[in-house]
């Protein structure tokens, strides 16, 4: 039986392109940049072509490009290495209550620091409205941060929105764009972000590497503190071959992204119509109207997620109930948990996200199984 | 090409590459997800816990995998410092640590800690007896580099180890980032409660480290997310660069044993060599690393030294490759108490297993040619 992958969102494997990157900067051009001589200046040189290309990516420039561990780190970076240079500016941050447990998190402990974070509730399409964010606003605000794509359920945010009404105010906006990156066509300076987290793994790039993006200017805490590395925002020998891995994964995943989109949207509709063909009562959730094409969540009353997971795991289909994160814990997934108030539709979700590699034969494949388990628990 | 800087970065074992790229091909899983290939990474990753716990001679619960050196040294500092902080607020080290220590303790500092800089004598390093009349009742935290970057002194960790058993509250960190695989560490003999080291110092791959947290001794951790690493460092796990590092330090280890006599030979023979060289001093300590020989050519600017050094096909550094950039003199020779012309010229030969005899006479070879001719350009102005 062949095993169909659909957890792209969970991670992605790494792009034969990619590899062949960064194979040279383990083999030969293996230098610490930091070092005077060759091999110091010809990982130098890989490193910064890597950050021009990157910042270039996304309407950035040099040195608004900070390279970090991931995902996670860059969220993190954002968001309490600003909070924690600015207290005395305002105590007040707001988000949303379905951000990734890497920005949900570092508000958690913000509130323990002496923070009040207000977490902005979304609509059963899993939508942050603007205006909530801007009512919710004070004048000692110093940050929102609101993610560009739900990891969970690919709902688009209205970052550009929020970030209009936040024009007249002092609070910087920061945007988890890990999910979002590669599937979205983003330019900071139109989405009139502050900060922005991307994450290598998510785009076939290598795992331990992301990168933030942060506004010329603008003033944080490091969270790492040693050697001048990024300009002492980031402290630690840097990750040559991984920069050099991300930037081609980002060069990539940004070459084609209309393509891609109509490609995951016809696998979409694919599991759909399968589901349909075979009579599977199922709800998909997530907005109908703005969202990532390649994450599709759905529910299918009076089933359970464990039960689920465990029958497509015998017929060799991967999925997910949620963020990889979170799935080890039997806990109803917080985003779902904000957009229902019914436990049940929470607790009977899967999330198929699709990515490179994927063709619409196992898609297919994959929606006839998902049915046959389907039935097979109904009965 | 002889690439004698070795303590900046190594290059990395091409099985170790091989090692990466296999495993990221393979087991690309997310270790968190539930599914066979999750699953499959999840064991991977506790796979190579295990293996390298049992290198370490410690429990796989006691094994942090971190992105490298750096991120160990943070979160053993900062983590343990303020989680700690009601219990006290003074913290002990030394004025030769690495910059990722150093500037950890001056962050501590502008919070409100009270930090000792124990000073080391002319052979860089300090004695435990120092550390002893430095603590006071609201010590919480000691942290010593054990093999020193630039010059390659190495402190008596056992002795500290030793002392603190005397104080149970006060918790013990150990930077071994230039130490492991050269000058032996035991965790728990040397009762050491946390340790850093960092793997493209012994051949694995930039990006990765180990902290090693004693059972039982707890960190805040230095970001908030997923429940990786059992809270103390989340987001998504590096497997393959884990697992490559695993590799390196198995390798490193077999290395070490095999070639760490003859490395050290190595180096007493250079250092023989370059002391009889005019205008050539030894900054490294007699009792020193195997891998680290630091020594200044007076009058002559290391950068001219380096570079005229690379013209050959020869790379060594001058100071420590985090600070290389700053032209100013370095702080760790001025800690040994040399003058502004010594500090502000020296070089830094570091060595990995592999290097041989053969290189070590090309070098001085070399070596003692480019100073000759410097020596007589500087002369002449």
């Amino acid at each position: 039986m062949k095993h169909i992958y659909l957890d792209y969102a969970a991670t992605s494997p790494v792009h034969p392109e990619v590899f062949a990157a960064m194979k040279p900067y383990y083999e030969s051009q293996f230098g610490n940049p930091s070092s005077i001589h060759h091999f110091g200046r010809q990982a130098r040189r890989g490193l910064d072509e890597s950050r021009e290309l990157i910042a270039k990516a996304i309407g950035a420039s040099f040195d608004e490009i900070i390279f970090t561990s991931g995902g996670t780190e860059a969220d993190n970076l954002a968001i309490i290495g600003y909070a924690t240079a600015h207290k005395e500016k305002g105590n007040h941050l707001i988000t949303t209550k379905i951000e990734h447990h890497g920005v949900l998190h570092a508000f958690e402990f913000l509130e323990k620091q002496g923070f009040a974070v207000t977490y902005i509730d979304v609509d059963e399409s899993g939508v942050v409205s603007p205006f909530e964010i801007s009512n919710a606003l004070r004048d000692d605000t110093i940050l929102v941060s609101c993610m560009l794509g739900n990891n969970e359920v690919g709902t688009v945010q209205p970052v550009k929105t929020i970030s209009e009404l936040l024009s007249e105010h002092e609070a910087v906006l920061h945007t988890d764009a890990v999910q979002a990156f590669g599937m979205e066509v983003i330019n900071v300076d139109e989405l009139g972000v502050d900060f922005l987290a991307v994450s290598g793994h998510k785009l076939n790039g290598p795992k331990g590497i992301g990168f933030l993006y942060a506004r010329k200017g603008l003033v944080f805490s490091p969270l790492l503190h040693g050697g001048e590395q990024e300009r002492k925002r980031r402290a630690g020998t840097e990750n040559v071959a991984a920069v050099i891995g991300l930037q081609k994964a980002v060069e990539l995943s940004i070459e084609n992204i209309d393509e891609k989109r109509s490609l995951y949207e016809g696998y979409r509709q694919e599991i759909l119509k399968v589901f349909k063909e075979q009579n599977i009562q199922y709800e998909v959730n997530g907005s109908s109207n703005h969202y990532l094409p390649h994450i599709l969540n759905v529910s299918f009353p009076g089933l359970s997620v464990e039960s689920l997971l465990m029958n497509l795991d015998l017929e060799g289909v991967a999925v997910s109930s949620g963020s990889a994160c979170t799935a080890g814990s039997i806990d109803p997934s917080h985003v779902l948990t904000a957009m229902f108030k019914d436990e049940s539709r929470s607790h009977s979700a899967i999330r198929f996200s699709f990515g490179y590699g994927l063709t619409i034969d196992d898609v297919k494949e994959a929606a006839i199984r998902t049915a046959k388990v389907i039935h097979r628990l109904m009965k | 090409m002889i690439y004698f800087d070795n303590s900046a970065t190594t290059k990395p074992y091409k099985e170790v590459v091989e090692t990466y790229i296999k495993t990221a091909s393979e087991y690309f899983g997310n270790p968190s997800s539930l599914h066979p290939l999750g699953k499959a990474s999840e064991r991977l990753l506790n796979q190579a816990r295990e293996l390298g716990a049992t290198y370490l001679n410690v429990l796989p619960k006691e094994v942090y995998f971190t992105s490298g050196g750096t991120e160990g040294n943070n979160i053993a500092i900062k983590g343990t410092a303020r989680l700690h902080k009601s219990r006290g607020r003074h913290l002990i080290t030394t004025n030769i640590e690495h910059p990722s220590s150093l500037e950890a303790f001056q962050q501590l500092e502008s919070e409100g800690f009270e930090v000792t800089y124990l000073e080391v004598d002319e052979n860089g390093v300090i004695t435990t007896n120092q550390v002893a009349a430095a603590i006071k009742s609201n010590t919480i935290l000691v942290s010593i580099i054990h093999v020193n970057n630039e010059v390659g002194s190495i402190l008596p960790i056992n002795g500290i180890g030793q002392l603190l058993t005397n104080y149970p509250k006060i918790l013990f960190h150990v930077d071994h980032v230039q130490g492991f695989g050269k000058v032996p560490l035991r965790f728990y003999e040397d009762k050491v409660d946390l340790c850093t080291i960092s793997a493209h110092k012994f051949h694995g791959l930039k990006g990765n480290g180990i902290l090693y947290i004693r059972d039982g001794v707890r960190v805040e951790p230095l970001m908030s997310g997923g429940k990786q690493e059992r809270g103390n460092r989340p987001g998504t796990e590096n497997v393959p660069g884990v697992v490559a590092m695993i590799k390196a330090l198995r390798l490193s280890l077999q290395a070490s044993k095999k070639n760490v006599e003859s490395m050290e030979k190595m180096n007493r023979w250079i250092e023989k060599e370059c002391f009889d060289l005019d205008g050539v001093v030894i900054n490294s300590p007699t009792m020193r690393a195997p891998h680290i020989l630091n020594m200044s050519v007076i009058g002559v600017k290391p950068e001219v030294v380096v570079q005229a050094l690379a013209e050959k096909d020869i790379y060594v550094s001058t100071k420590s490759a985090c600070s290389s950039k700053q032209s100013e003199p370095s702080k760790v020779l001025e800690a040994m108490g040399f003058d502004n012309d010594r500090s502000s010229t020296s070089i830094r030969l570091s060595f990995t297993y592999e290097n041989t005899m053969e290189e070590a006479m090309l070098f001085v070879q070399a070596f003692s040619s480019t100073v000759e001719t410097l020596k007589k350009v500087v002369e002449k102005k």
